[in-house]
């Protein structure tokens, strides 16, 4: 009677801890994958040519409190002529549902590169910053933005 | 509909090779399609999927919105003056319909 019952809370302890290693491991692979997407992501964009990180101006909160609106302001050095400007500007961040943010198109008209916005953070991620310049050469650059309160609901 | 209301700010006089900011703002939710009402339905997803600035015509900037852009998304930009004109703004629904704008900047 007495062996049974230790059986029982043993087979328990066993699930529950098998559980709880399922569970971290389940966690731990989302937060990978997250990443991972954003690198994916970052690969396909630039057709596997990969991106140098440069030093781009990217103006970022380091801690946002409230991550349903979070300012984004970057400005790309260029000179914007018709034979070198910055076509494409893609943000990226790691630890929202989708990878994607936003795509800016740039034209030399705008005589310079910048833009501000203000996006969603579900939780502290990392935000990424990959511009394409005309002659297609990639240039990226990263900032951790610490969320105390998550955006994109649930 | 009558909610969603674009707004925004150019100067309205501008000199030659100034580079001026373009600010603009559209009230919209947003929908993310992740979020749940009162009921604990989810919302469907319903946001502003682009949005396009024309400049005499010619196209000047151009942004892709995804989900992950913030209600009532703002917008700002820089833009060099050449010319005396007039500017259009377009954002575009998931659901099809075009928010339209226009503003005239004059060259002194």
């Amino acid at each position: 009677m007495k062996l049974t019952k230790m059986k029982k809370i043993s087979r328990r302890n066993a699930i529950h801890l098998l559980s709880v290693l399922a569970g971290s491991m389940f966690v731990s692979s989302i937060s990978f994958s997250q990443t991972n997407q954003v690198l994916k992501r970052i690969d396909e964009i630039t057709k596997g040519l990969g991106a140098e990180e440069s030093d781009i101006y990217l103006d970022l909160p380091e801690i946002a409190e409230n991550g349903n609106q979070v300012q984004i302001n970057f400005e790309i050095d260029s000179p914007m002529t018709e034979t070198n400007y910055i076509k494409q500007v893609h943000v990226l961040a790691d630890g929202n549902p989708a990878p994607n943010v936003a795509t800016f198109s740039f034209t030399p008209e705008m005589g310079s590169c910048a833009a501000t916005t203000r996006m969603r953070l579900s939780k502290t991620q990392n935000v990424y910053l990959l511009a394409e310049n005309s002659d297609g050469q990639f240039s990226m650059t990263k900032a951790k933005v610490k969320v105390t309160i998550g955006g994109c609901g649930g | 509909m009558s909610s969603i209301k674009p707004r925004g700010k150019v100067p309205k006089e501008a000199s030659v090779d100034e580079i001026i900011e373009i600010k603009t703002l559209i009230r919209h939710p947003m929908h993310s399609g992740r979020m749940k009402d009162a009921d604990g339905k989810t919302v469907p997803r319903q946001i502003i999927n682009a949005f396009n600035v024309k400049f005499n015509g010619k196209e000047i900037f151009k942004m892709k919105l995804e989900p992950s852009i913030s209600t009532n998304p703002y917008i700002a930009f820089p833009f060099k003056v050449k010319e005396t004109g007039t500017f259009e703004f377009e954002w575009i629904d998931d659901n099809g319909e075009k928010y339209t704008m226009s503003k005239n900047m004059e060259v002194i």
